[in-house]
């Protein structure tokens, strides 16, 4: 690991300060991810501002949504009353991540933070557009089994690997951001971004700019929810494919509904044509197999992910079925 | 620069409390431009964060709690609380596997909570208190986890062990060693490659519905 200062913040104001005037620096929150990138010499950073002593741990039911604060660990957030209660999906989702050591440690914002597992990307000696702008895109005709159906460009086919995110996106989540020119809000589904030409960016903070925390809208789904992670072994690994599904049914009819899927694209990827095509019917396996082509319409499979056309619509039929308590 | 624009960093930026209207548009136009902002010309705005500032190749002072023992340190903030532990203090029971987070070989406990020590700098953890397979026995008296893994023949080799044992004991603590499922789900960041699995779920439920104290 290359050298580098440690500085403290207590803080969102001095983190941000410290942060805007050095560039070359970064925010150190759980580092199960960063501390990982620096051994593989993905990336250097010349600073590390470890941003753990601000207070930004809360978990807090608001007027109309939970807030919760971006230093909240995984394990806090899928554990806590509150989110059991009221975002059930959540907790699936961050329980199908990682294993309980790291999600003791990882926090939900440095989660939204995480880069790819790429292997191209994590190997400084492979090109990748993301790592190294300019240097090509190994995976595009390499070994691309872990990569993208949607959304890639020629400059890189990378996937999102957080399971959270896929939750989020699919429950309207809203990010809260703190930057040198005073506090934002943006939607979770618009942090993330698409490759494009500039993979080096994974998402649309601003210079300077610090997650302080999310806040997820109330919402009539109750426990008619599901998390379905298809992945290499059973437990502690990235997924394949997953499928975040929340269901509203009342008199077996579908009033609401919200999809994401997870391992697919680099974000998580909404599926509002989908949502839209299930309003209205009866929660069936066939309304649920609809559903599932129209997510799939503009899927493209590379050399050796081709499997997931088949495995992604698949998935969206058994989530929503164990969300609707009908598998 | 409008004003609000400023309105953070201006704080930051005023180390003198008489600091005069030209020196603040000074430092907000060289906060406008923080591309080209050199690291040199920064260090009076950081004397105004509560830190601690190492500079390259300087240790820092670190305070630890591992095992019940106080511990005053100096470190590298590069190095991770696994080879702090290795290292430093001689405390070879936590082991390296993967070194990357992947195989839970490195695993104690922090502030009471299991994490991976190979993936966490030891500077982060100022002030806490670790346990290390060492602090687990009472004495001559093996943990009812050791003892367990021993009875059941939790291991082969032997390497991955104590990292398993740290988890077993935390997964417990938890209230996730309610069934044979929950307890693989739970147990999924220790590999084992020798494939001691169904012997180590044997030794957590024992212990578990045991009912002692661990």
């Amino acid at each position: 690991m290359n050298q580098f200062q440690y500085v403290r913040a207590t803080t969102a104001k001095t983190a941000i300060g410290a942060l805007v005037k050095d560039p070359s620096a970064t925010f150190l929150a759980g580092g199960t991810n960063l501390i990982d990138l620096m051994k593989n010499g993905v990336t250097a950073p010349q600073k590390l501002i470890d941003i753990n002593p601000i207070p930004l741990t809360e978990i807090r039911k608001q007027s109309n949504s939970i807030y919760i604060g971006a230093l909240a660990t995984n394990t806090d957030v899928a554990d806590h009353k509150l989110v059991l209660q009221n975002q059930p999906l959540l907790s699936l989702a961050l329980n199908a991540g990682a294993s309980a050591q790291l999600r003791n440690v990882a926090t939900i914002g440095g989660n939204m933070m995480q880069r790819t597992r790429c292997f191209y990307f994590n190997n400084p000696d492979l090109p990748c557009n993301k790592r190294q702008p300019g240097s090509g895109c190994g995976a595009l005709e390499g070994y691309n089994r872990m990569h993208a159906i949607f959304g890639a460009s020629p400059q890189c086919v990378a996937v999102n690997p957080s399971d959270m995110s896929v939750a989020l996106a699919a429950l309207d989540a809203t990010v809260l951001i703190s930057g040198p020119k005073g506090d934002r809000r943006i939607l979770f589904t618009d942090f993330h971004r698409l490759p494009g030409d500039h993979p080096e960016k994974d998402n649309n903070l601003m210079k300077g700019e610090l997650i302080t925390g999310i806040e997820i809208p109330d919402n009539a789904f109750g426990k008619t929810v599901h998390y379905l992670k298809v992945r290499d072994r059973s437990s502690y690994a990235f997924a394949l494919v997953s499928v975040a599904a929340a269901l509203n049914i009342k008199n077996n009819t579908i009033k609401e509904a919200r999809l994401a899927m997870g391992g697919v694209a680099h974000k998580p990827w909404r599926l509002t044509e989908a949502e839209k095509a299930l309003v209205g019917k009866p929660a069936t396996e066939a309304t649920f197999k609809q559903a599932a082509e129209i997510a799939m319409q503009g899927a493209k499979g590379l050399k050796y992910n081709s499997f997931k056309l088949k495995m992604a619509p698949n998935t969206i039929i058994e989530a929503l079925k164990t969300a609707s308590g009908i598998a | 620069m409008e004003k609000d624009q400023c309105s953070v960093p201006d704080e930051n930026l005023n180390e003198n409390s008489g600091s005069s209207r030209r020196d603040f548009l000074k430092k907000s136009t060289f906060l406008s431009a923080i591309a080209l902002t050199p690291v040199s010309l920064v260090t009076a705005a950081e004397k105004e964060m509560d830190e601690k500032l190492a500079a390259v190749f300087e240790k820092v002072p670190l305070k630890l709690e591992i095992n019940g023992v106080k511990h005053a340190l100096s470190v590298e903030p590069r190095v991770t609380l696994l080879d702090l532990l290795r290292e430093q203090l001689q405390l070879t029971g936590t082991k390296k596997g993967c070194d990357h987070g992947q195989c839970g070989a490195c695993t104690v406990h922090v502030n009471g909570k299991r994490q991976n020590s190979c993936l966490t700098l030891a500077v982060m953890h100022d002030g806490k208190k670790v346990t290390t397979i060492e602090g687990l026995a009472n004495g001559a008296d093996l943990h009812p986890m050791q003892e367990a893994f021993i009875k059941h023949d939790g291991f082969q080799c032997g390497y991955c062990t104590p990292g398993q044992i740290m988890s077993a004991v935390a997964c417990i603590r938890e209230g996730h060693a309610n069934s044979e499922t929950e307890i693989r789900e739970y147990m999924s960041g220790n590999i084992c490659r020798c494939g001691a699995y169904p012997n180590i779920v044997n030794a957590i439920t024992e212990v578990k519905n045991g009912g002692q104290k661990v």
